[in-house]
Formats: C-alpha cells, structure tokens, sequence
C-alpha cells in the first residue's frame, strides 16, 4: 500500500495505517506481563526491549506496539526488521517521537502501522515516500534493490 | 574509477531534491532547528561558530579531475575561494549559507558526488588507502569493496539513529595508511587458498577514549561481508550506550561488555541473518572490480630520472613513492606548506591538481586521511614537470611524514568546542623545524583543539591535545602514538605548557632523540626502545 489510511482508534489516537485489516483494539501489555500471562495478543515494546524475546509467541501476537521515546532513538528499527525477518505478519506501530522524514525509514524495516505523537503533514508523506525511485539494500520490505535490479 | 549508473545518479538527485524540501521546511518554520539538525547533519551540514560549514564526501578519498574542479568551483562560488581536506578524506567549506546548500549539492549531483552521511549517527564515508590500485603491497585494490560498502551502507532505514557516528576504513595491505584500527570498524583484505576474503576489527575510535580495534572475524568472504556488517551493527544499535553522549561510540560496547560478549552476539545475529539474501550477488562486486581495473599503464615508459636539480631530488626522496607498475611514480602533493594551514588549498591550487591528474595523471586524484592530495599513477619522465607545476603554485613542500606534515583539526579558530587554537601552533611549529626537519626523518605530529581528538593527537608519534587551564589556552603533550600497522597510542609527558612552551618543548624532545637515536631509527623507534623517561628529563630537566 502506496498511501496511508488515516483511522482514529478507540482510545483516541490518531493512526496512519499501511494495511486494510481492522485495527486490533485490545490494549498492548508490556513485555514483562506478556511474558507473564499466556492469553494477550498486543505488545507494547520499549525502546531498551529485547524483540527476540517475542519470537516464540508471534502466531498469537496481532500488534506490536513499538516506542521511540525520541526521535533520535534508533533502536525501535531493529525490533521491526527482527520481527519482521522472523516471520511477523501483524500490525507493527511505531509510536511517540517519530518524525515524517523517518516513516520511509520505518515503513523499509517493517512498520507497517504509525501513532506519531505530533500530527504528520500527509503531503509531506506522501512526497517523501515516492521520493527514490530504489533502494540499495535489501531490507524488511518488498523494494527491490539496486544489485538485484542490475543482476536479475 | 567507480562511475554511476541510472541507478546511483537517480538516488543522489533524490537527495538533492529531498534536502532541498527539508531546507525549505527549516526556512518556514514548518521545522524547528531541533528537527531539521539531525537531517542537515546527514547531510554534512554543521553550524559552527561563525557560519554553516558544508561536508562533502570523496568515497575513498578517489576522485577525478572533474570533480576536483567542481570542488574549486564551489570554493569560488560559494566560499571564501577555499577548502578544506579532512582526515577523513572529505573536504569541507567553512563559510557556507544555508539557503546556497540545495544548489551546492545539485552542482555535485552533475559530477556523481554528494555529502550524503558525513555527518550524523550514521555509517559515514567510508575511508581507504590513498594508495589504493598504485601499491606495490597491496593484495588487491580495497576500493570495490570499499564502494559496495558505501552503496549498502547509503540511506540504510535501519542504521540512520545509531547510538553515534560510525566510520569503516578498508585496506589490503599490511601497511596500514588509513588508521584502520582507528574505526569503529577497520576491514582488513587477506588473501587465503587463494580466496580473497576480509579479516574484521571492531570498536577502534579516537575521542576522548581512544581504542585500539579488535579483531572480531578472523576470515569473511564477500559473500557474506554485508550480512556479517549488518549483524556487527545491529548488536550495538540494539545494545550501544544512549544515556551518555561520551560513552556510545561501539568502543565502549565492546570495552565494556568484552570483545568475546560482542563477537557471540554478532555471531548469533549473523546465523539469523545470513540466509536472509541480504548479500548482493558476487556478480555486484565483480562488476564494481571491473571499474577499479586501473589506467593502461605504458609499459615502456623509462625508468630513470634526471636527479641533477638538487632542490627536486630533495622532493623525490621525499614525496615521490614507489609504482607497482615500472615507470610510474605516486606523487603526494602537500598541503603543508610552512606556515600554512594545514589541509586548506585555494580554489586555483585545486584547479592546478586537477589540471596535472588529467595532464599527467590518467585523471586520477587521492585525498590522504594526514589531509594531502595524491597523484595515484604518474610516469616518472614527468616528475620533473609536475614538481615544477607545483612549485609555481606553492604546493611543492617536501616535507611528507616529517615533522612539519601536520594533522590539525579547526581548533579555536572555528570550532565551538575548542579549548585552544591548533592552525597557529601548527604554523609555529613548521617555522621552527623547517630547516631541520629533514635530519629529523619521519615524525608525524598531530594536533587537536579538545579532547575530541578530530587532529588525532593520540595516533602522533607527537600529539598535542588542547585544553582549558583556569580558562588560558594550554597544551598537553603525548609521545609514542601511531595510526599505522604499528598502532598504538601516545601517552602524556605530564604538565602542559603555553604555545610558545609546546613548541619549546618539542625541541627539547627532539633534540634528546637526535642524541639516543641508532642507525636508521624514526623518533617512535627510539622511544620506543629508550621509553618516555629520557624525554621527560628533556622536557622538565
Ligand atoms: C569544527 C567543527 C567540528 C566539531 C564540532 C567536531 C566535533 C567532534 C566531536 C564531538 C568528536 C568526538 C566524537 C566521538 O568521539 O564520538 C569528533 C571526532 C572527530 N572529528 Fe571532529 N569536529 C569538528 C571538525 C572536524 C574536522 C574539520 C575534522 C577533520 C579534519 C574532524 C575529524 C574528526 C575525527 C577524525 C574525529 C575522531 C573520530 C574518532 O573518534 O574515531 N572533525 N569531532
Ligand atoms: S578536536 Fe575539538 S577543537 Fe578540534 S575540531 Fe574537534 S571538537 Fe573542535
């Protein structure tokens, strides 16, 4: 999906959504009292948060929540590509310090689910996600990269 | 030469034109400075102390004659009709206006440059041997691998908030001209069954912990170089310290949780990944190599040269190296001379090179991390026309590796975070030592501002680090460092001393080393074999 859905949750967030399903709305628990109780289906992630911990559990998980506390914190992106390589197809939401000029960052490691605490400038998005034309890398998303585009 | 395809030019004028947007954004306000700084720095743009200074990048320090012009074409335009070359093999502007940075970068999107990562918590520029396709020594030229780092490394979404700024150096010899063990990660090309392959050193760094890089991979094949980088990165974006801008370079990850704690980390990471086909095919590499092929060399070209003009014989010992190929010469052009400012060259001295690579060169022109140009490929029957060219334009200092070949960062005179000038103390010091600096034989001084160590003092076989005493200028001064395969780093002498004390002092080391020198031994030998105590006698009496 090319363009985000605007979806206004239940507990008043303001979600920019890359995928159609219906948004999950139970609340995300912590890592420890996931760990902790067998039964819950959303996770909310701290930056400082192991991912790998969550491997075990992904058939039953439908959201992870993951928090960029500020914007300068990078660790939330190697949580989503983690998730995402290993096999992770729910709802991955970044949420808190992000910035429009990150999301085409968040969206190639995964994220497919975004709850900026500061509203985002839709054309903005939209121009910064149609902006390179190929990645050089390979990474948690379908682009394709430039050594693949060259060698086939 | 790397040269770009659709593909690579398509992505720098994306940035162009992204960097263009988030200007425009900073200038209406949309941005607040806060944000728009981690993105100009991304883009090498820094607010210093007197105005923005632009970064731009020379992926491995190669460049040709026109992108050397381009270079002397925003001193020109832009500037104050100068640049500045940096240890890092990038140069810099220091006088640049923020609204001019979109064109400037749209001026070198024409010549396949950028300033894409030269600054930021990010990979930055990757850096080589200046000597790199010209080497006797060398396994192989580092340059291809050197290019498909940079191009992995380019806008990678998940290392663009790292805890800190991350450099990689590759070399394929064992005479290290990069400080490779100076990096956050130094890559060294071997050779073995005749498969050629990269040994792998994490967490070296200057700053004011300086770390000597470990060897974390004993053999990575190019198969796999991107997925083993990835995995070495991962661990410390997932584990680097964030609580303290002092402590989160990957020196102190690995100092702090041991070289076998990081190297099993990356070794459980690398067995996730591995499979993933996050390495480009080894036909990339291959076609990359084939671009690095190097100059048709003249086979035929003689070998001898006419040494009868002393004052050029003089600069041939001096900066002239040994060619893998007969006949052929490397030149380094100074950009030392004494009294100057050491890495500064005008926008017509930047012309002039340009002209000799093209002229006499094959079109090819190195920028060294000890801020000197190299001209890679020349033919020996014309040493004596370039020598001569240079002469004419100021740039013929003989002085390679001597002690007037000064690394010295900004200091006081631009930086915000100095504690002392360098640029004067470096123009002292090459007054005073120029007429013996040759009896003197290889010394490499380096000078920084402030504990940050941008001169790399503590790789000098004399350093000298600047810092605030009472709040006058004070420099302290290190003996027995070294950037090269003999890498170590210098330690203290004790008290400081005032300008004109540092290079007093010096004298006095230098002349205790003249006294205890034996046949054929540099400064760092000799201290080295006699230690630092006969210098401090020197020094403190
Ligand atoms: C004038 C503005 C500059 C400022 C504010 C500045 C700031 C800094 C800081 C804070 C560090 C320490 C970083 C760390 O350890 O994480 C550093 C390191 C360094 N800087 Fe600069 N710098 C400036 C200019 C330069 C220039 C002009 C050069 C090149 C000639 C340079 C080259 C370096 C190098 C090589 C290091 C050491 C890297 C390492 O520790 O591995 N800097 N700089
Ligand atoms: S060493 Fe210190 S004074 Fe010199 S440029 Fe770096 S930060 Fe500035």
């Amino acid at each position: 999906m090319v363009d985000p859905i605007t979806v206004n949750t239940n507990a008043g967030e303001t979600l920019l959504r890359f995928r159609d399903d219906v948004v999950h709305d139970e609340p995300a628990v912590t890592l420890d009292a996931f760990l902790g109780q067998t039964n819950a289906t959303a996770v909310r992630l701290e930056a400082g948060d192991d991912a790998r911990a969550l491997l075990p559990h992904l058939g039953q998980i439908a959201l992870v929540e993951i928090s960029f506390p500020t914007f300068r914190d990078g660790r939330g992106y190697s949580a989503a590509r983690i998730l995402r390589e290993a096999g992770f197809e729910g709802e991955l939401r970044a949420a808190g310090d992000v910035l429009v000029d990150q999301i085409p960052h968040m969206r190639r490691c995964g994220f497919d689910s975004f709850a900026p605490e500061k509203p985002v400038d839709a054309a903005t998005l939209t121009k910064l996600l149609a902006l390179y034309p190929q990645p050089y890398q390979k990474a948690a998303d379908a682009r394709v990269p430039v050594w693949k585009l060259r060698h086939g | 030469m790397y040269v770009y395809d659709e593909y690579d030019q398509s992505i720098v004028d994306a940035r162009v034109e992204e960097f263009r947007d988030q200007v425009e954004r900073r200038l209406s306000g949309a941005l607040t400075e806060d944000q728009f700084k981690p993105l100009r720095l991304m883009n090498g743009l820094y607010l210093q102390l007197h105005a923005y200074m632009l970064r731009i990048a020379v992926p491995y320090g190669t460049l040709d004659g026109r992108q050397m012009r381009m270079l002397g074409h925003i001193a020109r335009k832009y500037d104050r009709g100068y640049g500045h070359f940096t240890t890092r093999q990038n140069i810099q502007y220091n006088w640049i206006k923020l609204a001019d940075a979109p064109d400037i970068l749209a001026e070198l999107a024409t010549v396949q440059m950028h300033a894409i990562q030269t600054s930021g918590n990010c990979i930055r520029n990757i850096s080589s041997d200046q000597f790199a396709g010209a080497a006797a020594d060398e396994v192989a030229d580092p340059r291809p691998w050197a290019e498909l780092i940079r191009q992995w490394s380019t806008f990678h979404p998940e290392f663009t908030y790292l805890p800190r700024k991350f450099k990689i150096a590759v070399i394929a010899a064992d005479e290290d001209r990069a400080a490779m063990r100076l990096h956050d990660i130094g890559i060294q090309l071997l050779e073995r069954d005749g498969v050629l392959g990269a040994k792998i050193f994490v967490g070296g760094g200057m700053g004011r912990t300086p770390m000597i890089a470990h060897e974390v991979k004993d053999f990575i094949t190019a198969d796999h170089l991107m997925s083993y980088l990835e995995a070495c990165l991962r661990v410390y974006n997932r584990y680097g310290r964030r609580d303290n801008i002092y402590k989160a370079r990957i020196k102190i990850l690995l100092h702090e949780i041991g070289v076998e704690a990081y190297r099993e980390q990356v070794e459980a990471e690398f067995a996730a990944i591995r499979d993933l086909g996050l390495d480009p095919p080894l036909a990339e590499l291959a076609r990359i190599t084939a671009m690095f092929k190097g100059p048709d060399f003249d086979a035929d070209a003689p070998d001898t040269v006419d040494r009868s003009d002393p004052d050029f014989a003089v600069w041939l010992d001096q900066n002239v190296a040994a060619h893998k190929q007969r006949g052929h010469a490397i030149v380094t052009i100074s950009l030392k001379p004494i009294g100057g400012i050491p890495g500064d060259a005008s926008a017509d001295q930047i012309d002039l090179m340009a002209d000799l690579a093209e002229r006499y060169g094959h079109d090819e022109l190195r920028v060294t991390h000890a801020q000197n140009i190299v001209l890679p490929h020349v033919r020996k029957a014309d040493l004596h026309a370039i020598w001569t060219a240079l002469r004419e334009a100021g740039l013929a200092e003989a002085n390679l590796d001597l002690i007037s070949d000064i690394i010295a960062c900004p200091g006081l005179d631009y930086c915000s975070l100095a504690n002392a000038r360098s640029i004067p103390l470096a123009q002292k010091i090459g007054e005073r030592f120029a007429g013996r600096q040759r009896e003197l034989g290889e010394l490499k001084l380096k000078i920084s501002g402030c504990i940050n160590a941008c001169g790399h003092h503590h790789a000098g076989h004399i350093g000298i680090l600047g810092v605030d005493k009472k709040g006058t200028e004070n420099y302290q001064l290190l003996l027995g460092g070294s950037g090269a395969e003999d890498v170590s780093l210098g330690k203290i002498t004790g008290p400081g001393f005032d300008e004109d004390g540092v290079v007093d002092a010096i004298e006095r080391v230098t002349d205790r080393y003249v006294a205890l020198r034996e046949r054929g031994e540099r400064f760092l030998d000799t201290y080295r074999r006699v230690g630092m105590q006969p210098f401090k006698e020197a020094i403190y009496g």
